[in-house]
C-alpha cells in the first residue's frame, strides 16, 4: 500500500504491506533508527514517537495507519545542533546509562509536560509509566524530568552538544594544562 | 594524587550526545546491503524427542533463501555444533549441547530450526511452515525432584546432578554441639531474567575477499566471542572480528556465548550474505540465560548473646537443561561468599548443580554472591528474632572488625579491606534509627505495619585473578598519543551503560594534563582494540582502569625520557606534576605530554636508543578481588487489608573505595537497588511442572515501572583498596547485591507481630495478606 | 513482534463499515485504536484477514452530555475521557477508569469502544459500565439495536456484538457519586481486581447502590448482593461498609493466575469495593 507520512516535518513515502508497524517503517524504511523496539507486548515504551503530537507506542500503530499524519521522533525532538531542554537535562542529571530505552522515554517525558508542565515527582512517575528502564532504576530519570520541565518553563536558551563541551571540570579546580599548546607544536613542525 | 581536576568531578558522560539524541548504533541500526534475516523455530515443549523436523515447506517460501536444522549443521564440515563451557571443576557433567537441537529438546524455547528470508516478515512467516513432530517426554523443573531421580534430563547421563562440591572449614559438628540456639531455614532465591531492554541482536557478515568474519553482537564479552567463535567454526581467529556496537543492558545476560551467534555466523559464511537476527522479548524470556535459582538449606548455630559459631549449609543450583558459559560456576560463587562479612569460623557445606528442563542459569547481575548475601542477611534477622535482639546488634557482635583486614574468611577468600560497623553506623544515624523503631511501635498500636530492614552486605568483584577464574581475568588497555596531540585510548572492557568512555578520559585527563575532549575512548571492537576479557563482574573500572593506569604509567616513563634529552637534564630528575613534565625543584621548565608525543612522532630529537611513537599496551592481572561493602536501610508499611507494599524510604550508604565520578557511581547503585528490590518484591521466572513457561512476556513478567520503586537516599563512606592501583573497587552489582536482604528483612520485620519468620521471594501482596491474616484472619496481629 | 498478514480497507462511514464486514466475512476485524488487537496479532494470537479501519469515521469520537444523561462515541480515545471535565462531574468512575487504564501512550491511541468490544476479563471499562448500566449503541446490517452493559458482557473475550455489527455510542445516566478502584497488575497494568461502585445517598446513608467487578471472573459481573447489603449503610461507617462488601465475588468462579489466586482475588474484591463506596461516597 502507498502510505504518505509527514516524519519530522519532512515527508515519507513509502509502498508496504497493511502489516508493516510504524516502527519498523520508521526504522527500517525511513532509516530513523532512534526508535527502538524492546517488547512484543506494548510494554517496554522503547518506541514511543509523537503521532500527530501525542505519544504513541510506534510498535503498536501499522504504518497505513499513520498514513496523512505527522510523526515526530527522537531525531526530531532534537539534535546535537539544538538540544531539546528535555535531552539535555537526561544528559546533565545522568538520566539514562545503557541508553536504549532513553530515546522513548524523552519522547513521553515531553508528551507528559504538554500535558503538565510542572509535575511532581509522583506524577512524572506516573506520566513514565508506559516507559520501562533496566538500568537507572529511575531515580535519575526523575530528577532529569523536573530538571526539563523547569528548562522548558522558563525557557531557558536552547545548548548544542558543542555549546556543552568541553566539558569543564569543577570551577575551583584548575584548568587542564595542555591547552593552546598543540597547534603551536604541529606549527614549529610544519614551518 | 596530589593533581585531580577530573577525577572525582561530576562531569556529564562523554557517550550521552549521540544516546539522547537518537544517533547511537545498537546492533539493529547496523544496516548493511543486502540483509537477510533469521528465525528460528522453537520447541514449545519441555522436553520431547525429535521425531521429524521439516523444512520443505518453509524452504519452498519465495521469499527464503535456506533453511537449517540440527542435523544439517551436525553435519556441516568444520563445525563444532556443541556449546563450549568455561569452568575449572573437576568431574562436572557435561552433556552436549547442540546449538540446533538433534534428537532431543530440552527445555521451552529450544531452537529445533532456522529460516532465512529476505526480510524479518518473510523469515516469520516461513518459520511457521516448518514442521516438526514431537514426541512428549517426561518433564522435571523442580531441582530437588530431579536431584532424587527419574526423569532425566540428559538420559546418558543417568542422574540429573551435575556435580556435588562438598565443603568444610573448621569443626562445625563441635560448634553445633556447643551452641545455645540452633535456627533452620530453607531459603529459596528464586528464577529471575535480566531483561536487559535492548533483546539479543546480532548480525553476521561473511567478506569472501578478505576470508573475514564480522559478528556485530550485542555482547558483554567481543573478545571472549570471538575466540568461541573461532573454536566453534573451526576458522582462524584473526579472520573474525567481533564487534559489540552500542549495547543496551546486560546485567550478565549478555555475558555469554549463544548457539544463535554461531548458527548466524556459519550461515553468512555459506550464504555470503549479511544474516540478522534480533530476538523477540518473548524469545528473550525463552533463551536468555535466567538468573538465581537456588534452593539454600540454612542451618546457623548461634549463642545467646547473637555470636553466630556454625553455619551448616545445601546450596541447590538449578543449572537448567545446559550448561551455557558459566553456568555451573555460579552457585560455587554462593558458597565463597556465605560468611559475608562476618566471622564465621565453622562451615560446613555442599554445593549441588543439577539439570532441569529450564533454561540455563548464569551470571545475572551479582552472579552467586546475592544468593549468599540474602540467606547470610536473612540469618542475621532470624538470630536476633529467636533470640529477641535487634539485628543491629547481631551484625555488631559478628562483623569482621576494621582492625583485622586484610582479613582471610573460612571459604578462603582473602577481603582486602573493610569498616563494616563505620558504615552501618553512619546509615543508621542518617535514617534515625531508634526514632523509627520507636515510629514502628506507635503504628503498630494503630494496627499499621511499619518494617525496617538492613543489610550490611560485602561482596567479591573486580573478576578477577586469572587463576580464580574460569578464563583469563586480566585486562588491557592501550594509550597512543597522537601527533597532533589528542589521545586515543583502547580499553579491552566492554562498557554498555557504565560509563567508562568518561571515567577512563577523567584518568587520562588528569595524569596526562591533557584536555578530556582530547581524548577518544575506543571499545568493543576487536579489529581495533587488542584483547580484552570484557565487562562483568563489576570489573570494568577494577581491572580494565587499572590497566589503563599502568599503561598511563608506561606513557609518563616515555615523556620523560624524552624531555629529559631535550632538557639534557638527568631522567631522575624529571618528573609529572600537575598532568605536566619538569624537572624537579625547577619550576620553570615544562613540557605537555603532547609535546612529548610530538616528538616522539618527529623522532629527530629522541634519547639514543629509545623507539619513536608513543603509545604503550598494559595488562594488569589482579592480585586478588576487591569487596565493596555497604550498609542498606529499607523502610516499608504493609497494608493488613492487601498485603501491598509501600516504600516508606531507601537509603543505601556504599563502600566502594575511591569514586572516580560520583554521578555514575550512584547511577550504577540507583539502577542495582532497583534490580534487587525488584527480586525481592516483583520478579520470578516461573515453568509449570510441563515445563511450559507461564512469565513468557512483559504482560507476565513484572520488571518494575518508575511508580514501583521509591526514591533512593544515597552516602557513601571511602575504604580505599590496594588491590589495584586507583584504590578502587566494583560498584556494579553492588545495589543489587544489597538491596535484596534490606527489603526482604523490612518486610519480615513488618509482619513479625504475626509471628511471621520467614517468606520466600517474590514477596508478592498475597503471600503477606496470607501470613497476616493465617492466624487471626482479620489482618490484625493481637 | 511481527503479525500476519492481512488485507487493510478504510470504512468511511458506519454504513460503510456495516457494508465490508458484510464483504470480508467472519474473517474481518474493524480496527479502531487497535491496542487490544494489535498486540495480540503480534503474538499471532489473531490473525484476521481483512482489518477494516474504522478511525476516519466522522463524529463517534464525542463526549456528550445532554442533561443527565452521557453519551460518549466508541472512537472517544481513553485520553480524552481522562481529561475530560464534564466526565470527571458526571460519571467520575469512568473517568478513574480512564486515567488508569494502560499507560499514557495507550490512553493516547485506544478507545472506549475497541477496549469494550474485546471483553477482556481483566479490562477496566467493563465494570465501570456495568455499574453504571450504561447502553451499547450497536449498528449493524439490520439497523441500531440499544443492549444493556449487563447483557453486552458475555464472558471471556466475549460480548454480544454480533459479526457485521459496529458499536457507535455507549449512553448512561450521570452518577456523580461514582468511583472505580484499581488493583493494578504489576506487569500489565490491567486489573487484578477493580471495582466500580454507583451510589446515591440520602443524609450520608446509601440509597442504592450499583456494584461491578472486573479482574476476578470470566467477565465482570455485577455483585448483587453487595447492592442489596449496601442499602441503607451509613457511607462512613467503615465496618459496616466492610460488613456489607463482604462476599463481593461470591458465587464466582475466580481466576488464578502467576501474580494471584483466585481466592486471594475475591478477598481483595471485598476489599476494593469497600474503598470504591468509600471513594463514590466522598464525591
Amino acid at each position: 500500500m502507498q502510505i504518505d507520512l509527514t516524519v519530522n516535518g519532512k515527508r515519507a513515502s513509502l509502498d508496504a504491506e497493511p502489516r508493516l508497524l510504524l516502527v519498523h517503517a520508521l526504522r527500517d524504511v525511513i532509516g530513523l533508527t532512534g526508535t527502538h523496539v524492546g517488547c512484543d507486548t506494548s510494554s517496554c515504551g522503547a518506541c514511543t514517537v509523537l503521532l500527530d503530537g501525542v505519544s504513541v507506542k510506534s510498535c503498536t500503530v501499522f504504518a497505513v495507519q499513520a498514513s496523512g499524519h505527522e510523526v515526530t521522533t527522537i531525531e526530531g525532538i532534537g539534535t546535537a545542533d539544538e538540544l531539546h531542554p528535555m535531552q539535555e537535562a537526561f544528559w546533565s542529571a545522568h538520566g539514562l546509562q545503557c541508553g536504549y530505552c532513553t530515546t522513548g522515554m524523552i519522547v513521553s517525558a515531553v508528551d507528559l509536560l504538554k500535558r503538565n508542565p510542572d509535575p511532581t515527582d509522583e506524577q512524572i512517575r506516573a506520566g513514565l509509566e508506559g516507559n520501562l528502564c533496566r538500568c537507572t532504576g529511575y531515580e535519575n530519570i526523575v530528577k532529569s524530568v523536573r530538571a526539563g520541565a523547569k528548562a522548558m518553563r522558563e525557557h531557558a536558551p536552547l545548548h548544542s552538544v558543542r555549546d556543552l563541551m568541553p566539558i569543564h571540570p569543577p570551577a575551583e579546580a584548575p584548568p587542564p594544562s595542555g591547552e593552546g599548546i598543540i597547534i603551536p607544536a604541529l606549527e614549529k613542525a610544519l614551518t | 594524587m596530589a593533581f585531580t581536576t577530573m577525577v572525582g568531578a561530576r562531569i556529564r558522560r562523554r557517550e550521552d550526545p549521540r544516546l539522547i539524541t537518537g544517533r547511537a548504533t545498537y546492533v539493529d541500526d547496523v544496516k548493511q546491503v543486502g540483509t537477510v534475516y533469521a528465525a528460528f523455530v522453537r520447541s514449545p515443549y519441555g522436553h520431547a524427542k525429535l521425531l521429524k523436523v521439516d523444512i520443505s515447506a518453509a524452504k519452498a517460501h519465495p521469499a527464503v533463501l535456506a533453511a537449517y536444522t540440527g542435523d544439517d549443521l551436525h553435519h556441516a564440515q568444520g563445525l563444532k555444533t556443541s556449546l563450549p563451557v568455561a569452568h575449572k571443576m573437576a568431574d562436572l557433567k557435561t552433556p552436549p549441547h547442540y546449538m540446533l537441537a538433534i534428537d532431543e529438546v530440552r527445555v521451552v524455547g529450544e531452537a529445533v530450526a532456522v529460516v532465512i528470508a529476505d526480510t524479518a516478515y518473510a523469515a516469520k512467516d516461513a518459520a511457521e511452515l516448518v514442521e516438526v513432530e514431537y514426541e512428549q517426554l517426561p518433564v522435571v523443573v523442580d531441582p530437588l525432584k530431579a536431584m532424587e531421580g527419574p526423569p532425566y534430563v540428559h538420559s546418558s547421563l543417568g542422574t540429573n546432578v551435575a556435580f556435588r562440591m562438598p565443603f568444610a572449614a573448621g569443626d562445625t559438628e563441635a560448634a553445633f554441639a556447643a551452641a545455645d540456639e540452633i535456627i533452620k531455614q530453607r531459603i529459596v532465591n528464586q528464577r529471575v531474567a535480566p531483561v536487559s531492554i535492548e533483546p539479543r541482536s546480532m548480525v553476521a557478515n561473511w567478506d569472501a575477499g578478505m576470508q573475514q568474519l564480522t559478528l556485530y553482537s550485542s555482547t558483554q564479552i567481543p573478545h571472549l566471542l570471538r575466540t568461541q567463535l573461532a573454536v566453534v567454526l573451526g576458522m582462524s581467529e584473526n579472520h573474525i572480528r567481533a564487534i559489540a556496537p552500542e549495547v543496551g543492558g546486560g546485567f550478565g545476560g549478555k555475558l555469554n556465548v549463544y548457539a544463535e551467534e554461531f548458527v548466524i555466523s556459519w550461515i553468512a559464511t555459506q550464504l555470503e550474505r549479511p544474516v540478522k537476527y534480533i530476538e523477540t522479548r518473548s524469545e528473550s524470556f525463552q533463551a536468555m540465560i535466567h538468573g538465581r535459582d537456588q534452593i539454600d538449606d540454612l542451618e546457623i548455630a548461634c549463642k545467646r548473646d547473637g555470636t553466630i559459631t556454625g553455619l551448616k549449609l545445601r546450596i541447590v543450583g538449578n543449572l537448567g537443561a545446559y550448561h551455557q558459559l558459566l553456568t555451573p560456576v555460579i552457585p560455587t560463587l554462593t558458597l565463597l561468599m556465605a560468611p559475608g562479612c562476618y566471622r564465621i569460623a565453622n562451615i560446613q557445606a555442599e554445593v549441588v548443580g543439577v539439570f532441569t528442563n529450564t533454561m540455563s542459569t548464569d551470571a545475572y547481575r551479582g552472579a552467586g554472591r546475592p544468593e549468599a548475601t540474602f540467606f547470610i542477611e536473612r540469618a542475621m534477622d532470624l538470630v536476633a528474632q529467636r533470640l529477641g535482639l535487634d539485628p543491629v546488634e547481631v551484625r555488631r557482635k559478628n562483623f569482621i572488625p576494621n582492625t583485622a583486614f586484610p582479613h582471610t574468611t573460612s571459604t578462603g577468600l582473602t577481603y582486602d579491606s573493610g569498616d563494616y560497623e563505620t558504615t552501618m553506623d553512619k546509615a543508621l544515624n542518617i535514617v534515625d534509627y531508634a526514632g523509627l523503631r520507636k515510629r514502628q511501635a506507635e503504628l503498630r498500636k494503630e494496627g499499621r505495619y511499619l518494617g525496617i530492614g538492613l543489610s550490611t552486605y560485602v561482596e567479591v568483584c573486580g573478576m578477577g585473578p586469572s587463576a580464580a577464574m574460569p578464563a583469563a581475568g586480566w585486562d588491557s588497555a592501550t594509550i597512543r598519543v597522537e601527533p597532533t596531540g589528542s589521545i586515543t585510548v583502547l580499553t579491552g572492557v566492554s562498557p554498555h551503560g557504565q560509563g567508562q568512555e568518561t571515567t577512563f578520559a577523567q584518568i587520562v585527563a588528569d595524569e596526562l594534563g591533557v584536555p578530556i575532549d582530547s581524548i577518544n575512548v575506543i571499545h568493543g571492537d576487536t579489529d581495533k582494540v587488542q584483547y580484552g576479557v570484557g565487562t562483568f563482574g563489576s570489573r570494568g573500572t577494577a581491572v580494565g582502569g587499572a590497566a589503563l593506569k599502568l599503561a598511563i604509567e608506561t606513557i609518563q616513563a616515555k615523556a620523560i625520557k624524552i624531555a629529559a634529552h631535550a632538557w639534557e637534564a638527568n631522567p631522575d630528575d624529571v618528573e609529572y606534576r600537575d598532568g605536566k613534565i619538569g624537572v624537579k625543584g625547577d619550576p620553570s621548565r615544562s613540557m605537555t605530554t603532547a609535546e612529548a608525543g610530538f616528538m616522539a612522532f618527529m623522532g629527530d630529537n629522541l634519547p639514543p636508543g629509545l623507539e619513536p611513537g608513543m603509545d604503550a599496551t598494559r595488562r594488569f592481572e589482579p592480585p586478588n578481588f576487591v569487596f565493596p561493602f555497604g550498609t542498606h536501610v529499607c523502610v516499608v508499611e504493609v497494608d493488613a487489608q492487601t498485603g501491598q507494599v509501600e516504600f516508606v524510604k531507601y537509603l543505601a550508604v556504599d563502600d566502594c573505595g575511591r569514586l572516580l565520578n560520583p554521578m555514575i557511581v550512584e547511577g550504577q547503585v540507583h539502577g542495582g537497588i532497583a534490580q534487587g528490590l525488584s527480586q525481592a518484591m516483583f520478579e520470578e521466572v516461573v515453568y509449570n511442572d510441563d515445563g511450559q513457561l507461564l512469565t513468557g512476556t512483559l504482560m507476565d513478567y513484572a520488571i518494575p515501572h518508575a511508580e514501583q520503586v521509591p526514591h533512593y537516599d544515597l552516602d557513601h563512606t571511602v575504604t580505599p583498596t590496594t588491590v589495584n592501583p586507583l584504590g578502587i573497587k566494583g560498584i556494579g552489582e553492588a545495589g543489587t547485591i544489597g538491596s535484596t536482604p534490606a527489603v526482604a528483612n523490612a518486610v519480615m520485620d513488618a509482619l513479625a507481630p504475626f509471628g511471621v519468620v520467614h517468606i520466600d521471594m517474590p514477596l508478592k501482596p498475597e503471600k503477606l495478606w496470607l501470613a497476616m491474616h493465617a492466624k487471626t484472619g482479620n489482618g490484625r496481629a493481637r | 513482534m511481527i503479525p500476519a498478514a492481512f488485507d487493510y480497507v478504510r470504512a468511511s462511514s458506519v454504513d460503510d463499515a456495516i457494508r465490508l464486514l458484510g464483504e470480508h466475512g467472519d474473517d474481518a476485524k474493524l480496527l479502531a485504536g487497535g491496542h487490544s488487537l494489535i498486540p495480540m496479532m503480534k503474538l499471532r494470537l489473531a490473525a484476521p484477514a481483512t482489518l477494516i479501519d474504522i478511525t476516519g469515521i466522522p463524529q463517534l469520537d464525542a463526549i456528550r452530555v445532554e442533561g443527565n444523561r452521557v453519551t460518549i462515541g466508541a472512537l472517544t480515545k481513553h485520553a480524552a475521557l481522562a481529561a475530560s471535565d464534564a466526565l470527571k462531574k458526571s460519571a467520575p468512575a469512568l473517568w478513574d477508569a480512564a486515567n488508569q487504564l494502560g499507560d499514557p501512550q495507550v490512553r493516547n491511541r485506544g478507545t472506549i469502544g475497541g477496549a469494550s468490544a474485546h471483553g477482556d476479563p481483566s479490562a477496566d471499562y467493563p465494570a465501570v459500565l456495568l455499574a453504571l448500566d450504561a447502553t451499547f449503541t450497536l449498528i449493524g446490517k439490520g439497523g441500531e439495536r440499544k443492549l444493556p452493559a449487563g447483557e453486552f458482557f458475555r464472558g471471556m473475550f466475549d460480548t454480544a456484538l454480533g459479526a457485521g455489527e459496529v458499536l457507535t455510542a455507549i449512553s448512561f445516566d450521570a452518577a456523580p457519586k461514582s468511583a472505580y478502584v484499581k488493583y493494578h497488575h504489576p506487569a500489565s497494568h490491567y486489573a487484578v481486581v477493580g471495582s466500580a461502585v454507583a451510589l446515591t445517598l440520602n443524609d450520608g446513608s446509601i440509597g442504592a447502590a450499583r456494584v461491578a467487578i472486573t479482574g476476578v471472573g470470566d467477565a465482570a459481573f455485577r455483585a448483587g448482593r453487595v447492592e442489596s447489603a449496601l442499602a441503607g449503610v451509613r457511607a462512613g461507617d467503615d465496618d459496616a461498609v466492610a460488613a456489607a462488601c463482604a462476599g463481593a465475588a461470591s458465587g464466582q468462579d475466580a481466576r488464578s493466575d502467576t501474580f494471584a489466586s483466585g481466592a486471594y482475588r475475591a478477598a481483595m474484591a471485598d476489599v476494593f469495593t469497600a474503598r470504591a463506596v468509600a471513594q463514590a461516597a466522598g464525591r
